[in-house]
């Protein structure tokens, strides 16, 4: 058992957002397969059914012909709202997944629609809410409301005034400074930032002209961003008195003792289980091993790096 | 919020995606195999340009084959692969051939499908998803097919005899306009023909004669059609105590088609039906939402 952020996780790795979130199945087979704590898919006011298809591909380099560097995603925030998600909690909360947290993911298109269905999620009882004030590629939600630190702390204060449970804010990299947001984030009362949501992106078909992503563009994630995500996170954990979630690019346990030296004090693991389903145990015993052999305690590794200098 | 109409803009558009019709549409798409190859080849990121070589016409019924210049190599029955129409969707197919997939026109996107002609061209990402166990020489290999079902499972039936195995194949469809790939499965041993309307074979369902069927006599049974046929099917499989040996494709509604997304999960096991199937062995469906209700594009609960 590991707490942090006001959760107790079986581990430090949780199943980030968007990723294998849709249903409470699917969910508590993660944690069989060793997540610490799952975050749902983001769910909405209203169904979305998302934007068409291809969704989501991943990149290899070498023009195709190489290992995966990344991958693009505009899924388009499909959801089914809070109604018929809540069933999708209870399996997790009731079946085998009881006793591990489940953190709801939450969109909306201002306060109004994050108080909504946050509210509409509670009977469910989910462990925690995590804001998506950060998704790249859906007009008017996600990092629309997320690049401007004035909405970020009134939507983080009226959800926490709305809820009894622990509130996350999931940022955006895609700004100009991501420690202004997350201080924002911390005045308006949230209880953990989680850094960060994908990277805007593009990729187009070459023998056709055609930009490969339905939505046209999209969010860039896996090994490509975690450099990237580093940087936010070390930026965040100097700026902030809150914990930081890192997340971004994290497929394996030194990319995970990489996060938590740059200050997370858990991780969040999205793309990589395209590779590897069981990336969650593999990281986490590989991290365990590593801070044995090392003599590292938590409270000395998470932010390592900032002391030294 | 300017924001809202659009999305929800987007959303109508897309309802029309994913209404029943749309979903049947997967259904067979997801089913219609492709000759795949390893079930995580890491290279299958970026839709590969595919031009149409050769348009078929498989029925009167809007069924149609179109064969590309590239072919998936190594690739083995039961795999998909997505085709992205480009401008449109990105739909699950299986290739009913190395180098073609066979679909049945329901939605908008298969529509835009059938609208296109030789020269022009796709992106093809693939083989994806877990292929059928193929059977061993010597093997008593029983196929059961429903309607656009047949895409994955003539090329199975051909490997199959290929190996060595003894191929019967229970072949069903709506009326004779709808049957598909007749002539291939005779190629690979017995057909039993049905109809629902009786213009071809015996009138009645595949199911009339599974029960008529004794099913100690095969090693393995190989099912795919629509869901309800599947159901069917499986209460069969059960009372004749022939659920361990049978293997059934299946389909749900796909958006990321590499194991990803979650969007095509199955209760209770959460099992991902792009990347953990489309093939699944009978028992893992027993309990579970099979045959009883599946999900739309929002990840809201339809029942049959």
């Amino acid at each position: 058992m590991y707490q942090t952020a006001g959760v107790t996780l079986r581990n430090p790795t949780l199943l980030a957002a968007g990723i294998l979130g849709t249903t409470g199945a699917s969910m508590a087979r993660m944690l069989q397969k060793g997540a610490g704590g799952v975050v749902t898919k983001s769910i909405g006011p209203v169904p979305v059914y998302g934007h068409p298809n291809p969704s989501m591909i991943a990149l290899n380099a070498d023009g195709g012909k190489g290992r995966v560097i990344g991958y693009l995603n505009a899924m388009g925030l499909p959801n089914p709202s809070y109604d018929d998600f809540c069933q999708e909690i209870d399996f997790v909360k009731n079946g085998t997944g009881a006793g591990a947290p489940v953190i709801a993911s939450v969109f909306g298109a201002g306060t109004e629609d994050f108080v909504a269905v946050a509210k509409g999620l509670l009977p469910s009882r989910p462990d925690a809410f995590e804001l998506n004030v950060s998704c790249p590629h859906a007009k008017g939600y996600g990092a629309d409301i997320g690049s401007q630190p004035c909405q970020v702390e009134e939507v983080t204060a009226a959800v926490k005034n709305a809820v009894d449970v622990p509130v996350w804010v999931k940022l955006t990299p895609n700004v100009q400074n991501i420690k202004d947001i997350g201080k924002a984030a911390q005045a308006g009362g949230a209880d953990a930032v989680v850094a960060i949501n994908t990277i805007r992106g593009m990729a187009i078909d070459i023998h056709s002209g055609w930009p490969v992503l339905g939505n046209r563009s999209g969010g860039l994630s896996g090994p490509s961003i975690k450099p990237a995500a580093v940087k936010c996170v070390y930026d965040l954990y100097e700026a902030l008195d809150i914990p930081v979630i890192g997340v971004g690019g994290i497929s394996c346990y030194e990319d995970m003792i990489e996060m938590m030296m740059a200050g997370a004090s858990a991780v969040q693991i999205g793309s990589a289980v395209y590779e590897n389903e069981n990336v969650f145990k593999d990281v986490w015993t590989g991290a365990e091993n590593f801070m044995k052999e090392n003599g590292y305690g938590f409270d000395e590794l998470i932010g390592l790096a900032h002391r030294r200098k | 919020m300017t924001g809202k109409s659009n999305n929800q803009a987007n959303q109508t558009n897309r309802t029309d995606q994913t209404n029943r019709t749309d979903q049947t549409n997967r259904t067979d798409q997801t089913n219609q195999c492709i000759e795949g190859s390893s079930p995580c080849n890491s290279k299958t990121g970026f839709p590969m340009n595919a031009k149409i070589i050769d348009v078929k016409d498989e029925a009167a019924n809007n069924k149609r084959t179109l064969f590309f210049d590239k072919s998936f190599e190594n690739a083995s029955p039961g795999h998909f692969c997505m085709v992205w129409i480009r401008g449109v969707d990105e739909i699950p197919l299986g290739c009913s051939y190395t180098n073609g997939v066979t679909f049945q026109v329901v939605g908008p996107a298969t529509q835009a499908l059938f609208q296109l002609k030789v020269g022009d061209s796709v992106g093809l990402r693939g083989p994806l998803g877990n292929p059928f166990t193929l059977p061993e020489k010597g093997e008593r290999v029983l196929i059961v097919s429903g309607g656009i079902g047949a895409a994955p499972l003539a090329p199975l039936a051909e490997k199959s005899k290929d190996i060595g195995a003894s191929v019967t194949t229970v072949l069903g469809a709506r009326s004779e306009s709808d049957l598909i790939f007749e002539e291939r499965f005779a190629e690979t041993g017995d057909v039993i023909l049905t109809t629902d309307d009786g213009s071809k074979g015996k009138k009645g369902f595949v199911t009339d004669v599974l029960n008529g069927l004794d099913l100690t006599k095969f090693d393995k049974i190989y099912v795919c059609g629509p869901e309800l046929m599947l159901k069917f099917v499986m209460k069969i499989l059960i009372d004749k105590q022939a659920v361990s040996k049978t293997e059934f494709s299946m389909e749900r509604y796909f958006k990321c088609g590499i194991g990803v997304c979650g969007s095509c999960c199955m209760d209770t096991l959460g099992v991902r039906v792009c990347k953990d199937g489309p093939v699944f062995k009978a028992e893992t469906l027993t309990d579970s939402e099979f045959g009883k209700y599946h999900r739309d594009a929002s990840g809201k609960r339809v029942h049959y």
